[in-house]
């Protein structure tokens, strides 16, 4: 079997086959739940999915390379931090302007995510999502009027959805449950 | 399990609690973290730390709550199905369906906004097909339509950001 071959490499260190699918698979779903803090932590996840060190690594580095992994280091909670006011704001873009709306506002440094997504008539108009992050309220707002100002889009209808409860904040689960 | 629901009771302004060495953990590796052998001693030493010292305030900030976790954030497109949904409910039964919400397999960031609608929170799934059937079911348990609104681009994926330090300190 497969698996137990894996391990078998993991053991010894050896990595002259290439991990199994179902390795990567496993895995993915311990990096969704973050790295062990150990002074090896490569290691003590290639013993968990049955992987040598050195192939974990290339997998990490590998979907890094190709995008799969956005970014690698710490997830903060900005809640915690005191980053309290998490405004999202959505925007009605006429489509032929969505594009370019969208990039120039990713450029703003107050601005921390930037989506189109599709409009749903007659209950929602907004196609153009960011996200503004302040310590407090008045700072967002102030952030997203001077923004408006900037780039000019005191035209386009919108509205900002201030976040008032917490319910979950956490990292995506995309590896099926008893994958790892 | 890493993943629960805030406690609303816990301290929130955990900034002054943190030393420098802490906001240079924070400020410098949000992105960034070395895949080496023994990634934390690489970091400490450009800190001029130690691994022990680097290991001990990751654990402390995780359970301080001010890190979710250290390790990789996924593209959502890449690895898996995931779309951001809303649904309109009775403000005072809120809480009531924010844990039904919560219950139901693949949910994260789920938040109260102000507005109509006024419960907010991405579903992620391994697939598309899969990703529907959990909308499909949670939707049924809701009896409520959920607004279903996946990702069309992207125009930001930098997800780390700048920590305002000084504001927390005033705030």
């Amino acid at each position: 079997m497969k698996t137990t071959d894996d391990l078998e490499f993991a053991a010894t260190g050896a990595a002259r086959h290439a991990p199994s699918a179902e390795a990567e698979r496993r895995l993915r779903g311990l990096l969704e739940q973050g790295l062990p803090l150990v002074p090896r932590p490569w290691r003590t996840l290639a013993e968990q999915a049955g992987m040598a060190e050195d192939q974990v690594m290339a997998c990490v580095h590998r979907w890094q390379a190709d995008g799969m992994i956005k970014r690698l280091g710490l997830v903060v909670k900005h809640r915690r931090l005191g980053i309290q006011a998490n405004a999202m704001v959505v925007w009605n873009v006429p489509d032929e302007r969505v594009a370019e709306v969208g990039r120039r506002l990713a450029h703003e440094t107050a601005v921390t995510l930037c989506y189109r997504r599709p409009r749903r008539l007659p209950d929602w108009p907004y196609n153009l999502f960011c996200m503004i992050h302040s310590a407090r309220r008045e700072r967002v707002e102030a952030e997203l009027a001077a923004i408006v100002e900037r780039l000019g889009l005191g035209d386009l209808e919108h509205r900002v959805l201030f976040s008032t409860h917490a319910y979950r904040q956490c990292g995506g689960r995309y590896v099926r449950e008893g994958a790892a | 399990m890493h993943c629960q629901a805030p406690n609303s009771q816990a301290p929130t302004h955990q900034a002054r609690k943190l030393d420098a060495l802490d906001r240079r953990l924070i400020d410098s590796y949000q992105r960034g973290l070395p895949v080496c052998s023994r990634p934390f001693h690489t970091i400490a030493e450009r800190l001029g730390s130690s691994e022990d010292e680097v290991i001990s305030r990751l654990e402390r900030l995780q359970e301080m709550g001010v890190l979710s976790r250290v390790g990789p954030v996924f593209d959502h497109a890449r690895a898996g199905a995931s779309l951001l949904a809303a649904v309109a409910v009775p403000e005072a039964e809120r809480d009531a369906f924010a844990e039904l919400i919560n219950a139901a397999p693949g949910v994260n960031h789920n938040y109260a906004r102000e507005h109509d609608f006024n419960l907010w929170f991405v579903m992620t799934a391994p697939d598309e097909p899969e990703l529907d059937a959990r909308l499909d079911a949670l939707e049924a348990r809701l009896g409520v339509p959920i607004l279903r609104l996946p990702m069309l681009e992207g125009y930001h994926i930098d997800l780390s950001f700048p920590i305002p330090w000084a504001e927390l300190e005033r705030a």
